[in-house]
């Protein structure tokens, strides 16, 4: 019985959207998108940030309540108003943010809200079923601990196997592997390749093109909330097309190189210099470095092998233990924040809702966050409001943050928007000294690239630059010389000219070059 | 030795009649507190049951009063749920602006309804056999019914609260709304449900007040009672369990007051009467173990 329905459904798609509309009050976030995907496929939502891929699946997943068109699953036409029916069809969702609860347990948060559940829960027995579910995907979980002990790979594996405990046949992962370390992106291909193996849909939001062409079978790009295309996978010849489908015509997706002169004495200079992580441990051991003027220095290596801590010491977040740190010459090693804001110094953040934003306060405010009290904007302590806002309004229009209203909170932004909101304020500070920490992270092809052509007008004008990021061609790219970073040391470089990726990713790894 | 021990029982007994309506309406409070919602109203919700109760009491007899402070509860707070819930108000201001009206309405009602009339509080019901037994029979089992209620209330509400369906939604809905929207919980009917339950406790706390531990209602006799139970429910770190041994602490302070305003220090009774209000102070100060505060307390929740 169960193999002549799994036979009746190959022939029709597992899922299709036809002509879904999705508005939020004038704004037309999606405009008749058809999607068809099919049964036991790994089918790419691809898209720049705001294109409508999260809108499209939120419609699928319920979370609107409300939308035009039509839905049909398995063949059949179906309404899903709330999360429960989408449920109920056989549909999971893996949310960018996780939807976890952290201090609960693994298990709680599997059998939250099922809709099965007896009066009284029986942990015991769900957590047998789990340990089951997990060990036939190989991804072994122990159900009794917090979630708040999960790493961030285990906590998306966890989101996979509660929709797959509520028995779902379809799985959407959006943007899953914008959090992970590479090493867990690899371990969540595996994941999605013995899902495709075990007969399960997925379809993976994305706006990376290498990951998509490596584990999907079609994909369906989205611009301005209209389909741009359906492919095959194997279609695809050009990487570089599939990005033009993306971002359009008009947008620029090539690095603006031009020689530029690097001056000849360095203008940081960092010398020495220890500091102590969360847990007291030494993650920086006497890092020395210069950056001249105009120049780009690229750290390379994995995550959690000092770049954190070292950038916090440079941008006044940590206290160094030795050292000096010199900015044309000045010590300011240790000094607060306002004071390295006042000489010079742009950070542009790792985590931009943490560091980078005050996410409740509005585009205006945030976009003077860092030179509020400077008479441009303030006199007598009086915020002028008019120059602020002709300020927000050239900014944003320079940076081509995408937004409703400059009084909305930044929280509102899309994600690729926030990050072109905290790169609009800190390049136009006409900074000496630029701190850039993942700067395109969770942006699209041609808004990376439009960031990334801004850090480069910056080179030329003379400033300093730290690029770090978590791509290692990202890196290359960018960097006159990059420096490879392993437990708290430097443990080579190499200047443009000789980069090779076999030694630098040796060094990453911990070999140095002989 | 009959001294002491006779000493000690009265002190006990003072203790638990204390710590009654604080426990009551602060295990309502552990429930709303853990779905995410303050539910400061609870002192107006008190002295509105308090005054309700003792006009059903003067009318229909205890039963209705204790019926008509029950549904003076709910009333109460599905007004503060539809202010706080359905239309997303701040908390806090809804629920000092409903305090307020309460001591305006609790007065007007008094005056109203109450005046030249007898008032019959909750009759003691002794458990046959065992209120025999030699000390303890008086102690632990001489009391109002609401009495043995409220303490046999709290290992229920404690296993309700960690081992139910119904309980882990509640806990969820306090910590992640949004999450608990993900997978289909009604975070908004949870939370009504919620603070419609604390209403009903609050209510029946109420009726403690003037209808147990008096047989009538004096203007202002809740006397931050509420804001003591909410004190109680922080203090017992937002379980059913905790709250037990709060209210019994605070209880106790109460007790201590009584006592030693008969000794030499009774003429500094104005300091006295700070004592349970400054015990509450000092021991939310050292309240620094892993607390259960929910991580969406206080916070509307708004659904894409």
């Amino acid at each position: 019985m169960q193999h002549a329905t799994e036979q009746a459904t190959a022939a029709v798609p597992a899922l299709q959207m036809k002509q879904i509309t999705k508005r939020f009050g004038h704004f037309t976030a999606l405009n008749q998108v058809d999607l068809s995907v099919n049964t036991g496929e790994v089918h790419a939502l691809l898209g720049e940030n705001g294109a409508g891929k999260s809108t499209l699946m939120n419609c699928l997943f319920g979370l609107y309540g409300q939308y035009d068109g039509t839905i049909y699953w398995e063949g059949a036409p179906v309404k899903i108003t709330d999360t429960q029916t989408a449920i109920r069809l056989g549909i999971g969702m893996v949310h960018q943010h996780f939807m976890l609860i952290p201090v609960m347990s693994v298990i709680e948060n599997v059998v939250l809200g099922m809709a099965d559940n007896h009066c009284v829960l029986d942990l015991k027995a769900a957590a047998r079923r789990f340990t089951q579910l997990s060990q036939t995907y190989h991804l072994a979980l122990d159900p009794w601990v917090k979630v708040e002990q999960l790493s961030v790979g285990q906590q998306q594996r966890l989101e996979i196997l509660k929709a797959l405990y509520r028995h779902a046949r379809l799985l959407i992962l959006d943007e899953p592997t914008a959090v992970l370390t590479p090493e867990e992106v690899e371990g969540l291909f595996d994941i999605v390749a013995r899902l495709k193996a075990e007969g399960h849909t997925v379809i993976f939001i994305s706006h990376k093109l290498n990951e998509v062409m490596k584990i999907c079978d079609r994909c369906t790009i989205l611009r301005n909330g209209t389909v741009a295309a359906t492919l095959k996978i194997s279609q695809i010849r050009d990487r570089k097309m599939l990005a033009r489908l993306m971002v359009g015509d008009e947008t620029d997706l090539d690095l603006h190189e031009s020689a530029c002169s690097v001056g000849s004495q360095a203008l940081l200079e960092v010398k020495q210099l220890s500091c102590r992580g969360d847990y007291g441990q030494l993650s920086c051991k006497k890092l020395s470095f210069a950056i001249r003027p105009g120049e780009i220095l690229g750290i390379c290596g994995v995550d959690g092998n000092g770049q954190r801590e070292l950038v916090e010491c440079l941008t006044g977040l940590r206290q160094a233990e030795t050292g000096q740190y010199l900015v044309r010459g000045r010590d300011l090693l240790n000094c607060g924040a306002r004071q390295l804001l006042k000489c010079g110094v742009s950070h542009i953040p790792e985590d931009r809702l943490k560091y980078g934003l005050a996410s409740g306060m509005n585009l205006e405010e945030n976009l003077i966050l860092a030179d509020y009290p400077t008479p441009a904007f303030a006199r007598w302590g009086w915020l002028r409001s008019g120059r602020i806002r002709r300020h927000a309004q050239t900014l944003c229009q320079r940076y081509r943050v995408r937004f409703n209203s400059l009084k909305q909170p930044a929280a509102e932004l899309s994600g690729g928007n926030q990050q072109k909101l905290v790169a609009a304020r800190e390049l136009d500070r006409q900074p000496e000294l630029l701190i850039a920490v993942h700067p395109s992270r969770g942006l699209d092809v041609g808004a990376a690239r439009f960031v990334q052509n801004a850090i480069l007008t910056m080179k030329q004008k003379g400033t300093a630059i730290l690029y770090i990021a978590g791509e290692l061609d990202e890196v290359l790219e960018m960097s006159d010389r990059i420096l490879v970073m392993y437990e708290g040391q430097f443990i080579g470089q190499q200047t443009r000219a000789e980069y090779d990726r076999t030694q630098i990713g040796l060094m990453m790894a911990g070999t140095p070059l002989s | 030795m009959e001294g002491i021990l006779n000493t000690l029982t009265n002190f006990i007994s003072a203790d638990f009649r204390t710590a009654v309506p604080l426990l009551l309406c602060a295990l309502g409070l552990v429930f709303s507190e853990r779905a995410g919602i303050v539910n400061i109203a609870a002192e107006g919700l008190m002295l509105i049951a308090a005054v309700s109760a003792a006009i059903g009491s003067a009318y229909l007899g205890p039963w209705g009063g204790a019926l008509l402070a029950g549904v003076s509860g709910l009333a109460g707070a599905l007004i503060f749920a539809f202010f706080t819930i359905t239309l997303r108000a701040n908390q806090i201001v809804v629920g000092t602006a409903f305090n307020i009206f309460a001591a305006g309405l609790s007065v007007t009602l008094n005056r109203r309804f109450l005046s030249g009339m007898t008032v019959t509080g909750y009759s003691l019901r002794p458990i046959p056999g065992l209120s025999q037994l030699p000390i303890l029979g008086d102690l632990l089992f001489n009391w109002q019914l609401l009495v043995y209620l409220t303490f046999l209330a709290v290992p229920l509400l404690q296993f309700m609260l960690y081992r139910s369906n119904l309980g882990l939604k509640i806990r969820a809905t306090g910590e992640q709304p949004r999450a608990c929207d993900s997978v289909g919980i009604k975070v908004n009917r949870v939370r009504t449900g919620v603070v419609l339950f604390s209403g009903i406790l609050a209510g029946l706390a109420g009726s403690y007040v003037s209808l147990g531990q008096a047989s009538t209602f004096i203007e202002g006799m809740v006397a931050g009672k509420g804001f003591m139970a909410l004190a109680v429910c922080v203090f017992g770190n937002y379980t059913p369990i905790g709250a037990l041994g709060a209210a019994l602490l605070f209880g106790a302070a109460d007790a201590l007051k009584y006592r030693l305003l008969t000794t030499a220090l009774g003429s500094y009774y104005q300091f006295l009467n700070m004592l349970p209000y400054a015990i509450t102070v000092v021991s939310l100060m050292f309240l620094s173990r892993h607390s259960n505060k929910p991580a969406a307390s206080g916070k509307p929740y708004i659904k894409e």
